[in-house]
């Protein structure tokens, strides 16, 4: 059984509040939490990246496990905003990390499921037998235009995965993949800021993919949303995922703890994965996890994990860590992320 | 005489798997079946629409409809901004008054939501002077000044234009082909985001997809043949300035109140025959405006008489207003709502308007606005 032997979060301590976003651009702060149930948000600093994130993730991930670093040969880096267009982050993270050079790299995109889409080439790697574990990251420093909707949920953050086949924390029984031609949000080349078919990123795009690959999940496996203990899904806003969770059939209990867009943001590539961090703090041996990304383009990729007794050891403080935070304003977001 | 013998319109809305000559097929299709016509049985074809010059750099699209029917006979397309429909229809009967015993088609189509909200703002800003859009004014913003001006001047509050779009959204509910088909209250206009203050959100019609087709014919034998036809009393056209700067009076539409006098002139009748009448409603206070001017209500009045909720369908009112939904709830798409107005009064004068079916209707009226009221058409037909 392939699955995941530990992993690493990482999220900026400065904050921004819906509230002070939209205050500059004369809406309503109640109306725009209300809309987008999304309290606040992380932001990287001046001097950090989507490659420093997936360092600080990364090296979490690695810190729990006494392993071999030779023996990933497999390192993966997932962002929609990588630190080049050309030269990859994923080679740099490994060498910081002191991998042998004996070792597979590449950086992917798939805007938000770029991390996730790794994970699933990842295990087929270690399956294969190419490599014993495999490191992938999803870490992005989420870009929006200013007076964008996305201005108030593009958020920072990393999240790591150290996939193996032995003393796993989470075993993955099974996944899905759905893809298909939709542009509903994209970045061209050379542009700095995405953009966005505002309500065509709904229906079309993040329901239907969502839908179609967890269903197809469901059948692959047998299994049923009443069997998994949590949902996690790709959080763009706060109303998405409750609404998708509720028309496959999932309840609010299953999906609440997943939940961290509401005061995290949506930190794109890691923004799924970011919920199964704070799923784990909670998940007890035998559960059932139910993991769905998505990621415009169009894409998503479900998975079916359950939690075995090692997580206990490996086990991530995440309710606490996130509260270590410092509040910024918008003039300093404005500086923090490069617009001024 | 001039008569509407069939209508068919697309469902308006975010039609995201249709392009604008999908849903221009869909339309001539679906009109032309419901006549049992053969498209070769056509004459000649009016087409009405804004944008597609503009935002996909698609002109020449008569000869697209050509492509579409696989006939070579006439076809004309009009730009008047949001009265294309409108105009395009009096166009029809124009050419049908100097043509007798010809069959003709009148498609109005818009295709918006594939396009960033600013691509398609931009596109219509098209449609105020030059000077306007120098300035930064966009429709909203020309509305709202004409609403305030109303509201200050007949001491009435943004409540009593709320009410145009508490009826309108009631009445899209009824309508299976309406964008939105919601019911909404006061307290939701009231605490929908402003626009341009005084107008809101839920003041102001949607961008839209969608494409609707009339056939008209003075041919009187295949009138009687069809199952259902009305009688064109009067369609009638006028111009204005362009710029609201211009204008004598900013709380008159006077192509409106123009064309609407002129049209009941030439249809012989008075405005208290009119059972159902579609008014151009892209903004809550051009319901209001629309009623005053075209002689409904009093200068001035209608702000109080919109609460009184008379003109809502099963409240018991001799003229019921907007059963399709009005261009709040049913949708705007630009080019097609001419049509559609033309095309509900057509479902209500033979009864075909299942849900929303006013009892007894026998005389309706179409009244289409382009721009800020440069362009005005009203229509007048009979059961």
């Amino acid at each position: 059984m392939v699955g995941i032997v530990s992993y690493g979060f990482y999220i900026p301590k400065y904050r921004i509040k819906t509230g002070e976003i939209a205050k500059v651009w004369g809406k309503n702060p109640d109306d725009v939490k209300r809309s987008l149930l999304v309290e606040e948000k992380a932001v990287a600093g001046i001097d950090e990246d989507s490659l420093t994130m997936g360092f600080e993730s990364a090296s979490s991930a690695l810190s729990e496990v006494k392993i071999d670093r030779n023996k990933i040969k497999v390192v993966l880096f997932g962002s929609e905003t990588h630190p080049y267009a050309v030269n990859p982050a994923s080679t740099i993270l490994a060498e910081f990390l002191g991998i042998e050079k004996n070792y597979l790299a590449y950086d992917t995109e798939f805007a938000c499921k770029a991390a996730t889409g790794a994970l699933i080439s990842a295990q087929a790697l270690i399956k294969s037998g190419y490599s014993d574990y495999a490191l992938i990251t999803g870490s992005d420093k989420g870009m929006s235009k200013t007076h964008d909707t996305l201005e108030y949920t593009a958020a920072s953050g990393s999240v790591s995965l150290l996939l193996g086949k032995e003393n796993l924390i989470l075993e993955i029984i099974g996944f899905e993949s759905f893809s298909s031609d939709t542009p509903d949000f994209w970045r061209r080349e050379g542009m700095r800021y995405p953009s966005h078919g505002g309500r065509f990123t709904g229906k079309p795009s993040y329901f239907y993919h969502i839908e179609e690959s967890s269903r197809s999940l469901f059948k692959k496996t047998g299994l049923a949303p009443k069997d998994f203990a949590y949902s996690i899904f790709h959080m763009p806003n706060g109303k998405f995922p409750l609404q998708v969770a509720s028309s496959l059939g999932f309840t609010s209990n299953q999906i609440k703890d997943s939940l961290i867009v509401n005061y995290l943001g949506n930190s794109y590539t890691a923004s799924a994965l970011m919920g199964l961090v704070a799923v784990l703090e909670k998940a007890k041996v035998g559960d059932l996890i139910f993991l769905c990304s998505y990621g415009s383009g169009a894409g998503s990729d479900s998975f079916a994990l359950r939690v075995t007794k090692n997580l206990a050891k490996r086990r991530k403080e995440f309710s606490r860590i996130i509260k270590d935070k410092k509040y910024i304003n918008y003039p300093t977001y404005l500086k923090y992320m490069e617009i001024i | 005489m001039n008569y509407i013998t069939g209508y068919y319109t697309t469902r308006f809305g975010e039609l995201w798997d249709k392009s604008l000559f999908d849903l221009v097929e869909e339309a001539l299709r679906g009109v032309l079946k419901q006549n049992n016509l053969e498209s070769s049985q056509i004459d000649a074809v009016f087409f009405g629409n804004m944008l597609a010059g503009v935002l996909e750099n698609n002109l020449h699209s008569t000869s697209k409809i050509a492509e579409i029917l696989k006939i070579n006979v006439p076809i004309f397309r009009s730009e008047a901004a949001c009265a294309s429909g409108g105009v395009a229809f009096n166009l029809a009967k124009t050419y049908l008054d100097s043509n007798p015993n010809k069959n003709v088609l009148v498609i109005g189509a818009e295709k918006m939501t594939d396009y960033s909200p600013e691509e398609t703002i931009t596109g219509l800003s098209a449609a105020a002077s030059g000077e306007e859009q120098e300035t930064g004014l966009t429709f909203s913003g020309l509305y709202a000044m004409i609403a305030n001006f109303y509201l200050e001047k007949y001491h009435y509050t943004e409540k009593n234009l709320a009410y145009v779009s508490i009826k309108n959204h009631y009445h899209g509910t009824l309508n299976e082909k309406a964008h939105f088909r919601r019911k909404i209250t006061l307290n939701d206009v009231l605490k929908s985001p402003y626009i341009a203050y005084p107008l809101k959100v839920l003041d102001s019609s949607p961008i839209s997809d969608g494409a609707s087709a009339v056939i008209m014919t003075n041919n009187l034998s295949l009138a009687k043949k069809q199952k259902y036809s009305v009688s064109v009393l009067a369609s009638e056209m006028m111009s204005d300035t362009i710029s609201l700067k211009e204008r004598k009076q900013i709380d008159t539409i006077l192509a409106t109140k123009l064309s609407g006098n002129k049209a009941f002139k030439t249809a012989k009748i008075s405005r208290k025959n009119i059972n159902v009448a579609e008014v151009h409603d892209c903004f809550s206070i051009a319901e209001i405006l629309a009623m005053e001017d075209l002689g409904f209500w009093e200068k001035g009045k209608g702000g109080k008489k919109i609460k009184e909720l008379s003109t809502m369908y099963g409240n018991g009112g001799n003229l019921i207003v907007n059963t399709s939904g009005g261009l709040k709830a049913a949708g705007h798409p630009v080019g097609a709502t001419g049509i559609k107005q033309i095309g509900e009064i057509f479902l209500q004068l033979t009864n075909q308007a299942e849900k929303r079916q006013v009892k007894n209707a026998k005389y309706g009226l179409a009244h289409n606005v382009g721009g800020s009221g440069g362009t005005a058409v009203v229509t007048i037909l009979a059961s």
